[in-house]
């Protein structure tokens, strides 16, 4: 029964989270002074079309109607609403006319989940490992060395350091490509091999930042649970530092960590977007990229979406789960 | 033992300060002096490297790179200022009056922080920059970034609020007859002035690097130089491939050296509130 309680008020709590979060996405480029609509008609302009002023306002009115920006603010969101939220239809991008953006968004959706995800996890387990010896050994030398390090590196923005893997290993050594040149081709080892040596870099620079955090954090973490009873009385009975390293640190310590992982994988989209436009990456964020510049509202609202959604779905799978990871925390 | 480790923290915190301060000097100070407005194109030779005349050398515009530097460090720290003194101080109050009210303005307030933070900054931001096409003055810039930073330290400020709310001080004083106004005035705000210096130093590290970030794919204000705009002009005229590395190096090596210097004085900062604060 308390379970039931519990459930409801997340799930209520994940709706309304939702909902609040597409309205704002809804309302912002909707408040700013020009639209889509103007700037469409300023880029036909500036291609050196002539049109009497006539045509211009004929072409406004249907560039509106295509763009469903007719009616007033509340007749456009209760429409929206109802088409995307209800219906999981973002209806057709403005700028790749009449593909839907449904379609271009299953295309990207696969680069940005296999480059961000399989960078992301293995940030997290190497800085985890990391984190633990440098926590476990907090007064060795190298233990030091290796949080200066993290400390040098992790705050450094993801771009800055994409931008000095180039110039590194793309420029003065040139091992890997500028910039990604693989498009869809069939599945086969060969093409599997580009796709990992294109994606190398962006990896890279995304594994190096995160490593830098997952060890900060995971030596705070790990060498506050050393100074714990338990730790000290293992000690004490001779456990092996192997042991009570991984047994008895590492498992205490890891539990905020995997919480950190679900909402880093739900909110990385964010922080890797830049990264993806720097490397010309075919992912979410060149998408999103490319939607802002074409002012195509349809894709942006649906490339954005999703990430709320994602990042919303990441909180409540934790809530959800922690309990399960961590007996000591009961459902409230 | 413990000595040691209070000592070590101090190290860091106090090479952070040091590196903060010169990079505040060179932006804040360092740009009064510059012969002339270092934007303006050609009041210098072309692509001379470092050395001689010009300090760190002149852009393909003819533009001298230290001054341009100066300039873009003063309005990259002015928007991480901006940014950073509007988020925090709105985000702490939303979260001590939601902390400290609690019930449903409580309620309401989390879930309005909650959904703010699940929404990706980022393509608003790009959004809003490419709509305005690299116009949107600096302030109206770092007001679109203060938006998405103030849930941090709101929900931040809540937490500890709510630990704060169960000590003995905050009883003896709503008994002694104070109104919740000068309680969040009087008892709790002076005990996290620390936590929030931190936290402001934070949300300014976060502003410089969102910015940066925008400037660098070129959507932030192309016209007033910021550390990421001379990046993105770099790039623009092939610095790399010509290997003029004194034109893109300065602005990406002051950038690392300013998050870094930040992250260190944050956390520094935080540390010692805690330990004031005796947890």
């Amino acid at each position: 029964m308390r379970f039931v309680a519990f459930l409801l008020t997340k799930l209520l709590v994940y709706v309304l989270i939702i909902v609040i979060g597409v309205t704002v996405v809804f309302l912002v480029p909707r408040l700013l002074p020009s639209g889509p609509v103007e700037a469409l008609l300023a880029r036909i302009m500036a291609g050196g079309g002539f049109m009497e002023p006539a045509q211009v306002e004929s072409m406004r009115v249907s560039l509106t109607q295509t763009f469903g920006l007719e009616g007033t603010l509340w007749e456009q969101y209760r429409g929206f609403i109802e088409r995307v939220l209800l219906a999981g239809d973002f209806g057709p991008s403005l700028a790749m006319f009449p593909t839907s953006v449904n379609v271009l968004i299953r295309q990207a959706l696969p680069w940005t989940l296999g480059l961000l995800l399989t960078a992301t996890i293995i940030a997290w387990i190497l800085g985890n490992v990391i984190g633990v010896i440098a926590g476990y050994r907090k007064d060795k030398a190298f233990s030091k060395v290796l949080e200066l390090i993290a400390v040098a590196v992790y705050p450094i923005p993801y771009y800055i350091l994409a931008l000095i893997l180039i110039i590194l290993l793309a420029y003065l050594w040139p091992v890997f490509p500028m910039s990604v040149h693989v498009r869809s081709a069939p599945l086969s080892l060969r093409f599997l091999a580009t796709v990992v040596h294109n994606s190398f870099l962006p990896a890279l620079s995304i594994i190096i930042v995160g490593v830098g955090w997952w060890v900060i954090s995971m030596k705070a973490l790990s060498s506050s649970v050393c100074e714990e009873d338990f730790v000290q009385f293992a000690r004490l009975r001779r456990v092996s530092d192997g042991t009570i390293m991984t047994r008895y640190v590492a498992r205490n310590a890891i539990l905020p960590q995997i919480t950190a992982l679900a909402l880093m994988i739900g909110g990385v989209f964010n922080g890797a977007l830049i990264t993806e436009i720097i490397f010309d990456y075919p992912g979410l964020g060149s998408l999103t990229y490319m939607a802002v510049m074409q002012s195509d509202y349809n894709l942006l609202m649906g490339t954005v979406t999703l990430s709320i959604v994602a990042v919303a779905t990441a909180t409540l799978v934790i809530d959800l789960l922690y309990p399960f990871f961590d007996p000591r925390i009961r459902y409230r | 033992m413990r000595g040691l480790r209070l000592r070590d923290a101090g190290v860091e915190l106090r090479i952070g300060v040091a590196l903060l301060l010169a990079i505040i000097i060179l932006g804040l100070v360092v740009p009064a002096f510059a012969p002339e407005d270092p934007r303006r194109w050609n009041t210098v030779p072309r692509n001379l490297a470092p050395g001689g005349d010009y300090l760190l050398g002149t852009t393909s515009q003819g533009q001298d790179v230290f001054w341009l530097l100066a300039l873009s460090v003063r309005n990259s720290l002015w928007v991480g200022f901006t940014v950073g003194v509007i988020a925090t101080l709105f985000g702490a109050v939303v979260g001590m009056a939601a902390g400290y009210v609690g019930g449903l303005p409580d309620r309401v307030l989390t879930l309005l922080t909650d959904s703010f933070i699940v929404i990706p900054a980022l393509p608003i931001l790009i959004l809003f920059s490419a709509l305005l096409e690299g116009r949107a003055s600096l302030l109206l810039v770092g007001c679109v970034l203060a938006v998405f930073n103030w849930p941090r330290p709101a929900r931040q400020t809540r937490a500890l609020v709510l630990s704060l709310r169960e000590r003995e001080f905050m009883r003896t004083a709503w008994f002694a007859g104070s109104n919740t106004l000068q309680i969040i005035r009087r008892e709790i705000a002076p005990y996290l002035t620390g936590w929030f210096i931190a936290n402001f130093v934070y949300t300014v590290l976060i502003a410089i690097a969102t910015e940066t970030g925008l400037a660098v794919i070129g959507l932030s204000n192309l016209q007033d130089t910021t550390l990421g705009g001379m990046i993105y002009w770099a790039l623009r005229h092939q610095a790399i491939l010509a290997e003029r590395w004194y034109w893109i190096g300065p602005p990406t090596l002051v950038i690392i050296v300013l998050s870094v210097a930040l992250f260190v004085v944050s956390s520094g900062l935080s540390k010692l509130s805690a330990r004031r604060r005796g947890l």
